[in-house]
């Protein structure tokens, strides 16, 4: 029995005349993924790909697995291929789904002929299937409101499909449609998830990160590659750029009023990450504040940091909880990385009474005592940059 | 030139893996627990070790935890398994041809009153889906089944069986001890759907003292060792970071040619297969159908351990039973329907890809002559 996985379109099926660049984009990316599992045929039909495995030994679930990550994707299921003859798709119903179809209460059938050349027509498909998986497994009842399975018939050009369970996909677009742009990843638990949420809107994702040996370690900077890497899953390939920035926080510490360092430190890092983001051709940057979750992401604080912003600043946590933002870490699976124990450069020479409400004109004043143009410039001269690619 | 044809009990290290060890005891000293440099660097041996295992069998690096060896694997799975959810769940599912540190750790929790159900083959000698998942309900906490049995070869259908069970009872903790079939056939964690999976470097040429329990991600357990939290505290105590290095630079050597490998071995099974037919008395109490690596055969009611020390004066080394057993009638084998006399004469074949026809030719002789001169 010969299984594919199809894959159908999300918002893009909403595009108008460029929907073709976002499925250009969509395979390729479908294509990435799947190379290394072998060789794979893709053609499309009304807003689905059909993933044909032309290898033998490919394994199907992890082909579900590897497209159920991939942004543009609403929902993807694994089919049963069949000759386009009546009698071959009753057989080949009972034998797939006898597992499935045993194991549930209410079904009914539904049925797309695309080929208006096959004798049937749906309504006759539907009833005559219908009539005979009945015979066969007798738990079943018929539920055409509300059926726990759904087992669709698909009459295509060359063959018919059968499947019946339904695998929500990531959603969102295409990732690359909607141009590049740099996140600031520290290395806990939001600015990951940030990543995942703009790259699932079809943003292509370039990380940056600050170190400040010795007061971070070379694992804190191990656990933010390791990041990068499960982000791949979902962004595909991630530029990473390493600042070196302890002078900048040495000066900080040395120049200006504790109750402004992290204030301080964070429109400097923001100052860094849009000049290597000019640099880049990347259109915006993205962090992982959330309003109100600590001192320096209070209303007040981000618009002190915004200050020093020329390109937009993407936040897509903003209103979120920690648990809802813990959440979707569990699920893209860096949660238990981004927890793992190393200091950060966000936590190095933290105030111990911070300012919760400053003002730009105070802020820009501490700021003032100290001419950081140079070690800025020092800072993005000496910046590192590699990529992780999708490594699967 | 001695004939080692016991590579189920153990097999000869690579020299992949022993090089390895070499390095990582000379150069890799440092503990991976430590802040510095020097425990990063064998941190980060350990976690490329993880990986190379992880992809072998197409699992997450964060559920590949090392442990002492599949003894200490299959403990930790059981026992910590009912630990953490054997409080309401009673029941634990085990296949009647167990290695014994899954049957005698079922038998231990017997004794604090969990309810072991032994799933038997049937009367072909074949074990079915339908019996494993026919006994699991509500109460049942973990189903264990080993890939390949370790005597016989027999491959049990865990995939289906796991599959079956999952789909009725998904809360159902599945578990394989897949000692006997790791590195010699295709195994994938999803196609088993196997929640945990024991694993041991040196039946795939490593070196003894290392193992591997897969756990997925999401099930939960509690460990059967306490302390410094290593391995997320799943398996305390300070990695043995030589012994891991040499584990997955064995399986980075073996993992590309599984197919290949287990293609070459079915022909050698079919070589001796035809040598030994030439044999009277023979029987091959391995079916058609089982892993070609392990051939057990019964040699006309001579006792097993007479025949085995008859063919190590020529230094062919194989096996009566299990090696671990020490020579002990096994039960196993009444299990697949091997009784009385076969059972007494049953020696154990277990071939890796290297070794050679003539190997096999210098064993069937041995066997005859074997056959020929042993009283009795």
């Amino acid at each position: 029995m010969k299984e594919i996985v199809l894959a159908k379109y999300g918002e893009i099926v909403l595009k108008g005349l460029n929907k073709r660049s976002f499925e250009d984009m969509l395979t390729k990316n479908i294509k990435r993924r799947l190379k290394s599992l072998g060789r794979f045929e893709l053609f499309f039909a009304q807003s689905t790909t059909y993933i044909t495995p032309l290898d033998d030994d490919i394994e199907l679930s992890e082909v579900v697995d590897r497209v159920g990550k991939i942004f543009g994707i609403a929902a993807l299921c694994r089919a049963c291929v069949c000759e386009k003859d009546f009698s071959d798709i009753t057989e080949k119903s009972i034998d797939y789904l006898k597992d499935v179809l045993s194991s549930v209460e209410t079904f009914k059938v539904n049925a797309k002929r695309a080929d208006k050349a096959f004798p049937m027509k749906s309504p006759e498909i539907c009833a005559e299937l219908g009539g005979i998986l009945l015979e066969k497994f007798p738990n079943l009842k018929v539920d055409v409101k509300n059926p726990q399975i759904t087992v669709t018939v698909e009459i295509r050009d060359t063959n018919a499909y059968i499947h019946a369970e339904n695998i929500k996909g990531a959603g969102g677009l295409p990732v690359g449609s909607s141009g590049k742009a740099m996140l600031l990843l520290s290395g806990g638990i939001d600015s990951p998830v940030a990543g995942y949420m703009m790259a699932k809107r079809g943003v292509n994702i370039t990380a940056i990160h600050y170190v400040s040996p010795p007061y971070t370690s070379d694992r804190a900077l191990l656990k933010v590659e390791q990041l990068c890497e499960k982000l791949t899953d979902y962004c595909g390939g991630i530029a990473f750029y390493c600042v070196p920035f302890t002078e900048i926080q040495e000066a900080i510490k040395d120049n200006c009023p504790e109750e402004y360092f992290t204030i301080i430190m964070r429109r400097l890092m923001m100052e860094i990450a849009q000049r290597i983001a000019e640099k880049d051709n990347c259109l915006a940057l993205i962090t992982g504040e959330s309003v109100g979750q600590v001192a320096s992401q209070t209303m007040a604080a981000i618009s002190c940091t915004d200050a020093v912003c020329r390109i937009p600043v993407f936040r897509p946590l903003i209103g979120m909880d920690k648990t809802e933002i813990i959440e979707i870490a569990r699920k893209i699976d860096t949660f238990e990385t981004s927890v793992l124990p190393y200091e950060d450069c966000c936590t190095v020479f933290t105030p111990r009474h911070p300012k919760v409400r400053p003002s730009l004109e105070d802020v820009e004043k501490a700021q003032g005592k100290f001419d950081f143009e140079p070690l800025i410039q020092k800072a993005v001269e000496n910046t590192e940059m590699k990529t992780f690619s999708y490594t699967k | 030139m001695s004939v080692y044809l016991d590579n189920a009990a153990t097999t000869k290290p690579c020299a992949e893996a022993v090089k390895a060890i070499l390095e990582t005891v000379t150069e890799n000293f440092g503990n991976p627990s430590s802040l510095h440099r020097a425990g990063l660097n064998a941190q980060l041996a350990v976690d490329k070790a993880r990986k190379i295992i992880a992809d072998s069998i197409g699992a997450d690096n964060g559920e590949i935890y090392f442990t002492s060896g599949a003894t200490e694997s299959n403990n930790l799975a059981l026992r910590g398994i009912v630990s953490a959810y054997g409080k309401r769940k009673k029941k634990i599912i085990i296949s009647s041809v167990e290695h014994a540190s899954v049957e005698e750790t079922a038998s231990a929790l017997e004794k604090q009153g969990f309810e072991v159900v032994r799933v038997s083959p049937r009367d072909d000698g074949q074990f079915y889906a339908d019996d494993f998942a026919g006994v699991c309900d509500n109460d049942t906490c973990i189903i264990s089944m080993m890939f390949v049995n370790n005597e016989t070869g027999h491959i049990l259908p865990v995939g289906e069986t796991f599959k079956k069970v999952k789909r009725r009872f998904p809360e159902i903790i599945t578990h394989c001890d897949c000692v006997q079939g790791y590195m010699k056939i295709p195994i994938r964690v999803n196609n088993l759907c196997a929640d945990m999976m024991s694993l041991s470097g040196h039946k795939v040429h490593a070196v003894k003292g290392v193992g591997v329990l897969y756990i997925k991600k999401g099930v939960r357990l509690i460990p059967i060792i306490t302390g410094g939290h290593q391995e997320k505290g799943v398996r305390s105590g300070t990695e043995s970071v030589p012994l891991i290095v040499s584990f997955g630079s064995a399986v980075e050597k073996y993992s590309p040619t599984v197919s290949e490998r287990f293609e070459k071995v079915s022909s050698l099974k079919k070589y001796l297969l035809e040598r030994l037919a030439e044999i009277d008395g023979v029987i091959v109490n391995s079916p058609e159908n089982a892993s070609p690596y392990i051939v057990n055969i019964s040699a006309c009611g001579k006792r097993s351990e007479i025949m085995l020390h008859f063919l190590e004066q020529k230094e062919i080394y194989v096996s009566s039973g299990s090696a671990c057993s020490k020579g002990q009638k096994s039960g196993v084998l009444e299990q697949f329907g091997i009784k009385g006399k076969n059972a007494d004469s049953a020696v154990r074949v277990s071939m890796t890809s290297e070794t050679t026809e003539k190997e096999l030719d210098a064993f069937a002789d041995a066997l005859r002559e074997g056959i020929e001169k042993i009283r009795g």
